[in-house]
């Protein structure tokens, strides 16, 4: 099965430039399904990485956890983790509040305050593994 | 109407009646019969909803262990709890279906795996693996503990 079957005419609504720039009329929804893939594909060693830190830590008290995190490897992954879960989860929050928001100034507010909690969420990580490795 | 997107929503059956197309994902069970194919599209939405509270928690955990001992202890001992128990399953059953279902949309943007029959078996080998990771994952945890 082919798509290619038959010729169809197809009528261009987009500027020259518009299509020199292969930006289509998705405008920035390619960045935002590359970006979602790029994280993905990230993710699929780091979450296996974050599977064996949560068994290697079960039960364990202050001091084991901070020799863990002091390990430059364990922050560095930790850091890499914390801002490709992160990226990965605005980008997915946001095409759920597009597909059930229809009101455009609530879907526009809706993402930015949970974009905005996303953030502040990967910030307070970050900075909490970074304490953590420095001290 | 209240946004232009309605427009695509509202179409006519061949009598001629207007019809309201419904929308994702409530046309599950009334307009749609059950298939695996919308089940595990569903399922990788809500896992990801689960995961995003799940990293509420991630959070909370890192948080405290930054604090110092007794902030870490408390919530070393209240995931040790019964209701921390079933919260951390709930986040690693969401976890082990969002992986290996995340792994077969990836297949689907190389323009892999379209065929029907192979859809169909490897979306349940997504429930299987699922249900295995997560049982591996406590066994190792109760061992390992």
């Amino acid at each position: 099965m082919s798509t290619h079957d038959k010729p169809v005419a197809v009528t261009m609504r987009r500027s020259g430039l518009s299509r020199a720039r292969g930006l289509g009329s998705a405008k920035s929804g390619s960045a935002h399904w590359w970006a979602e893939r790029v994280t993905s594909i990230a993710l699929l060693p780091l979450s296996l990485y974050f599977v064996a830190s949560v068994i290697l830590l079960l039960g364990a008290d202050h001091a084991r956890m901070v020799a863990y995190m002091a390990m430059p490897w364990n922050s560095a992954l930790f850091l890499a983790l914390i801002f490709a879960m992160f990226y990965h989860l605005a980008l997915g929050v946001q095409v759920i509040v597009e597909d059930y928001v229809p009101n455009e100034a609530k879907r526009l507010a809706t993402i930015l305050v949970l974009k905005g909690v996303i953030l502040f969420l990967a910030l307070a990580s970050a900075v909490s593994v970074l304490k953590l490795a420095f001290s | 109407m209240k946004d232009v997107r309605d427009a695509l929503m509202i179409g006519r059956t061949s009598e001629g009646d207007l019809v309201r197309r419904p929308v994702s994902p409530f046309m599950l069970g009334s307009a749609y019969r059950f298939q695996i194919s919308s089940a595990t599209s569903i399922l990788h939405r809500i896992s990801g909803c689960v995961l995003g509270v799940g990293s509420l928690l991630l959070t909370l955990w890192l948080v405290c262990a930054a604090s110092g001992d007794g902030a870490f202890s408390v919530i070393q001992a209240f995931l040790a709890s019964w209701i921390g128990l079933v919260v951390l399953f709930g986040f690693t059953a969401a976890l082990f279906y969002h992986f290996c279902n995340g792994i077969r949309h990836l297949a689907w943007d190389a323009g892999r795996g379209f065929d029907i029959p192979v859809m169909r078996r490897n979306g349940k080998l997504v429930f299987v693996a699922t249900i295995i990771l997560t049982l591996a994952f406590w066994t190792i945890a109760f061992m390992v503990w």
